[in-house]
């Protein structure tokens, strides 16, 4: 599994601490960029992750502009901090992209209030990334949009491998298709989803491809030998 | 065998003249003639369509394609007959020869000509009315017996079109028939070739009758046969984009070539009858306007002319092919193909044949007109949706040729009125 | 991708109904369908011709591009973007160059930003002309198909000319392009721009004043502005209910804030609506041309990148106004020389969603309509 090895020799990304932060690297100007780029005051107090290793740590080649995470300030976090204190993980802006980590419980709750109250009503993408080293193996990642404000937000959350996470069919209609993929290419379930089935793969496949344990040569050969009678579909 | 020889010198039609031999062999030869021309008009829907959209069409058999259809039709009868497993057998088989039956039953009371009929019913426009109708049958019975979504979905949106056209082209063809009793005598005709003498009597032709009410009831027809014949922009039944190819979907080989075939043939002889009710059918153009013995012998020699145009076309377009051995057997073949036509051409000149096939042509080329407004509204058309169909059938062409029905009828009587004050008067 | 529940609603043998009742009808159209654009599969539930319910069943042209990403390098993975959208294949390499540019922080040279604009205008041309040929040959018009095949294949010579492929051009690099524009490149650009406008022209004559092709399209396949955004849909079909919104003027990339442009938008939301947006669209997409033909400066066309690929650990998130929609590109790097993750934003997978809003209640004829009007390409719905 050659993922796998690339997996355990360097830490997944999301686990870098926003800290890191030098002020050198300011991103390249954006429309998207809601950061004030302010530079950083304190460490956000809700980035408690621990830090990884120090041999395992990235060395990015000799690049001097290397961009790197910033935190995300501005009224929309401040508040969000506020209500609900250490459930925001992580507020922060990376090459003038904002995204916020968030914790599981309060997801769907910033989720509907980033809709009604910020007007973020355009979900752009909503999608998962595997990271099998970590505990809390799947990040969701939810890509928003506000057509008043120009600004797209990511909001990031972590889940175990078995754990749901609420649909957001109810806030945005296009998450409907989006979480079936999600489900399809990862085995994350949403819950409160109306009618989640695989939805690129066939419907009694085996396996989500997706995922980091999931060789990129494997494949459903009882399904293929049953369905499509041959041996193999490589 | 003098009279079956007799027949030559009669000027009827081999029913009026009560020779079953002769009828049967008219049936062969109009049989024969429908089937090149359906292949004919394969090659020249091609072509055309093909010229419209900025290509060339078929030219790999034959030059520019012209043996395409021997090519196609072999191809048709060689390959392999799929009988959908769950389709009704007997119906399943039965439809396309019902629909072909149907198609080229309408043929026996066309007029080609003042005697080229096989007979001269004097039901005949009712007869085509009848027979035409009940070509839905064959569709219906192909869709049903298919077993298979596509093809009844086709068959009821072709029974629907079909029934809902037909009265609209119903009420067209009365409007028509009430104008041959409009005349001294005061009584009409529904014979085919009686219509057409009308014509011939009354000095013009329909459309131009009652100006413009014999124009509205042609343009009813002229749409209604559009519809009724399952053609762009009404070509719903067998909608490609929708529904696969309609009715037919599940047909394969020759029996699907029995459909196409019979789609054709129901084109050219609703076509026949079009130009039979409005156009002066088999009359020559402007018999009266431009009468005499020399304007006679002018329009007599229009086919040799046209037959000569192409033979020159061909036999240019021979010597202009390119001089390379690959082509050698190309050229050969648009030689001896013009020289064909010449010849053609050089008996239609001969005083004998100049006479007797005029009608023929004429008729033809009204027909053939007709065949290339087809070609051109399926290379210009979108394709309507079923409630527009059945909107426009319902509320535009049934209304207005109700209109033209009453008003043609009042407008006779308006005549007929004053010929009897007339003659109260006098 | 199978469907187990779908058949289930149906109300087959209700009590109380006796065998004259009708009931619905169960329509399998694809994934074999001369007018499902590919291996889409529609199943539909129709009492008579009306459609009472959709279910899109898709996935046949699944490859796995985002497995596949994961196992090549950046620069490897470039040429597999433009088998998702293979009519705009230029638009998915400007999208995906884009966002691994912004993850390694490269600045694209202005004469490569100005060639790509020209190459992915050319290619939205190319990728509305086929939508036009099709979508009319779908409600019945054959003809338009063969013009704008046509015109499309000019547009292909010139991508011919200039990277060697026509279709699936891998025509960018990342960091810029590869190769300068050919000799004479930009006169046959204007060339073809001064033959496309009385050719669109011709276009509009065919349909756009044709009463069959009106009443087909206008009030067909509504769909409201609130429900268009609900829905994610992007692209034409998002402008055609009346959004403003261009990712090319809200968010400008690759240079696209030099040019003078505007975003034409619909009123209704229907069929019509968005057939003219997109005919308008590409008058517009000539203008682009024009000027950047014009402007096209000096210059190197490639950003100093290194050969080998390490972009910092991080994540991005970049997207595009390809000519189906938003195409975005999420990056996620660990560090390493292959993405950890990459996850394409496909516009039609999310504008294919809004197809049962869009048809419900209507008829089969507007299906097709519909079907064609989304402008999918399931090679991106399903990638």
């Amino acid at each position: 599994m050659p993922d796998e090895t690339k997996d355990s020799q360097s830490p997944a990304p999301g686990q870098e601490s926003p800290k890191a932060a030098s002020g050198a690297g300011s991103s390249p100007a954006e429309s998207t960029s809601a950061a004030p780029a302010a530079p950083a005051p304190a460490a956000p107090s809700a980035a408690a992750k621990p830090a990884p290793a120090p041999a395992a740590a990235p060395k990015p080649p000799a690049r001097p502009a290397a961009p790197t995470p910033q935190p995300w300030e501005c009224e929309l976090t401040a508040q969000l901090k506020q209500t609900y204190g250490s459930g925001i993980r992580e507020a922060v802006t990376y090459v003038g992209q904002p995204y916020l980590v968030v914790d599981k419980s309060i997801a769907h709750d910033i989720l509907r209030l980033m809709r009604d109250d910020e007007k973020f009503d355009y979900l752009v993408d909503l999608t998962c990334v595997h990271y099998p080293a970590r505990e809390e193996q799947f990040e969701i990642v939810w890509i928003l949009y506000s057509f008043s404000q120009n600004i797209r937000v990511r909001v990031k959350t972590s889940i175990k491998d078995g754990e749901d996470v609420q649909s957001v069919c109810s806030l945005w209609t296009t998450a409907n298709w989006l979480e079936r993929e999600a489900y399809d290419m990862f085995g994350v379930k949403f819950a409160g989803h109306p009618d989640l089935r695989r939805i690129l793969l066939p419907e009694d496949w085996s396996g989500f491809p997706l995922r980091k344990d999931h060789g990129i040569l494997q494949q459903d050969t009882e399904w293929v030998h049953k369905n499509l009678g041959i041996e193999s579909a490589q | 065998m003098r009279p079956f020889l007799d027949y030559l010198h009669s000027s009827v039609t081999p029913g009026e003249y009560g020779s079953y031999l002769w009828a049967v062999i008219y049936i062969l030869i109009i049989f024969a003639v429908a089937s090149v021309a359906v292949m004919l008009m394969t090659w020249l829907e091609r072509k055309i369509l093909a010229h419209m959209q900025v290509r060339l069409g078929p030219m790999r058999v034959g030059p520019h394609g012209l043996l395409q259809p021997i090519a196609d039709a072999l191809k048709l009868l060689t390959k392999e007959d799929i009988l959908p497993d769950e389709a009704d057998k007997v119906v399943f088989w039965f439809a396309p020869v019902w629909v072909m039956m149907i198609a080229f039953l309408n043929y026996v009371v066309l007029p080609f000509g003042r005697t080229h009929a096989v007979t001269d019913m004097n039901i005949g426009i009712l007869f085509v009315l009848g027979v035409s109708s009940l070509s839905v049958l064959g569709v219906i019975m192909a869709g049903w017996s298919s077993n298979s979504h596509y093809p009844l979905m086709g068959a009821l949106r072709s029974s629907a079109q079909m029934v809902s056209y037909e009265v609209a082209m119903g009420l067209a063809i009365v409007s028509a028939v009430l104008m041959t009793s409009l005349n001294s005598t005061g009584t009409g005709t529904l014979s085919m070739i009686g219509i057409v003498e009308a014509q011939k009597a009354a000095g013009r032709w329909y459309i131009f009758s009652m100006f413009p009410l014999g124009l509205i009831a042609f343009l009813i027809f002229a749409i209604a046969m559009i519809a009724e014949t399952n053609r762009a922009p009404f070509d719903l039944p067998e909608a490609e984009s929708e529904l696969v190819a309609g009715f037919h979907t599940e047909y394969s080989g020759f029996r699907w070539s029995l459909f196409f075939l019979a789609e054709y043939a129901a084109m050219i002889g609703i076509s026949s009858v079009a130009v039979t009710l409005w156009l002066g059918g088999y009359l020559r153009p402007f018999p009266n306007l431009l009468s005499g013995h020399s304007w006679d012998l002018a329009f007599s020699l229009f086919p040799g002319l046209i037959f000569a145009g192409m033979a020159l076309m061909c036999l240019i377009g021979a010597a202009r092919m390119p001089k390379i051995p690959q082509m050698k057997v190309q050229t050969i073949g648009l030689w001896l193909f013009g020289g064909v036509i010449a010849l053609i051409a050089v008996v239609l000149f001969l005083p004998g044949v100049r006479e007797r096939v005029q009608d023929i042509f004429w008729f033809a080329a009204k027909v053939a007109a007709f065949m290339y407004l087809y070609i051109w509204y399926r290379g210009t058309f979108p394709r309507y949706r079923f409630d527009q169909l059945m909107k426009l059938g319902w509320k535009v062409l049934l209304p207005v040729s109700l209109a033209v029905l009453i008003l043609t009828a009042l407008v006779g009587i308006r005549q007929d009125l004053s010929t009897v004050l007339m003659g109260v008067l006098r | 991708m199978s469907n187990s529940n779908f058949y289930d609603d149906a109300p087959v043998e209700a009590p109380g109904k006796t065998f004259l009742d009708s009931t619905e009808m169960v329509l399998n159209m694809g994934p074999q369908h001369p007018s499902t654009h590919g291996v889409l599969r529609v199943i539909l539930k129709l009492d008579g011709e009306k459609v009472l319910g959709t279910e899109c069943v898709i996935g046949y042209l699944h490859r796995g591009v985002e497995k596949i990403a994961e196992n090549r390098t950046y620069a490897q993975f470039n040429p597999y973007v433009d088998r998702m959208d293979y009519v705009a294949a230029v638009s998915n390499g400007l999208g995906y160059c884009g966002a691994v540019e912004k993850l390694i922080s490269a600045e694209v040279p202005k004469r490569a930003e100005y060639l790509r604009v020209i190459l992915t205008e050319l290619n939205r041309l190319a990728s509305h002309q086929v939508w036009l040929g099709t979508h009319a040959l779908d409600i019945g018009a054959i003809t338009p198909l063969f013009y704008t095949f046509r015109e499309r294949e000019e547009i292909l010579k010139i991508f011919e000319k200039y990277c060697g492929a026509r279709l699936t051009t891998h025509a960018f690099r990342i960091g810029g392009c590869q190769y300068d524009a050919y000799e004479g490149f930009d006169r046959e650009v204007l060339a073809f721009c001064d033959a496309q406008d009385p050719r669109l022209d011709e276009y509009e004559e065919l349909l756009t004043t044709n009463r069959i092709w009106v009443e087909r399209t206008k009030g067909v396949g509504i769909l409201s502005a609130e429900d268009a955004i609900a829905l994610g849909v992007t692209g034409p079909v998002l402008r055609g209910s009346g959004v403003r919104w261009d990712l090319r003027k809200a968010q400008p990339y690759c240079s696209y804030k030099d040019f003078d442009f505007e975003i034409p938008i619909g009123l209704t939301g229907d069929t019509f609506d968005r057939y003219v947006v997109r005919i308008q669209e590409m008058r517009q997409s000539l203008r682009i041309i024009r000027q950047a033909v014009a402007g096209l400066p000096e210059g190197p066309i490639m950003a100093k990148v290194p050969k080998v690929l390490k972009p910092p650990v991080g994540e991005v998130y970049h997207s595009i106004e390809a000519p189906k929609g938003e195409l975005g590109y999420y990056i996620v790097s660990d560090g390493s020389t292959q993405p950890y993750r990459v996850r394409v934003r496909p516009p039609s997978f999310v504008n294919l969603q809004a197809l049962d809003v869009m048809v419900r209640g209507r008829l089969v004829a507007d299906v097709v309509a519909v079907i064609g009007t989304l402008d999918i390409v399931l090679g991106e719905v399903d990638r």
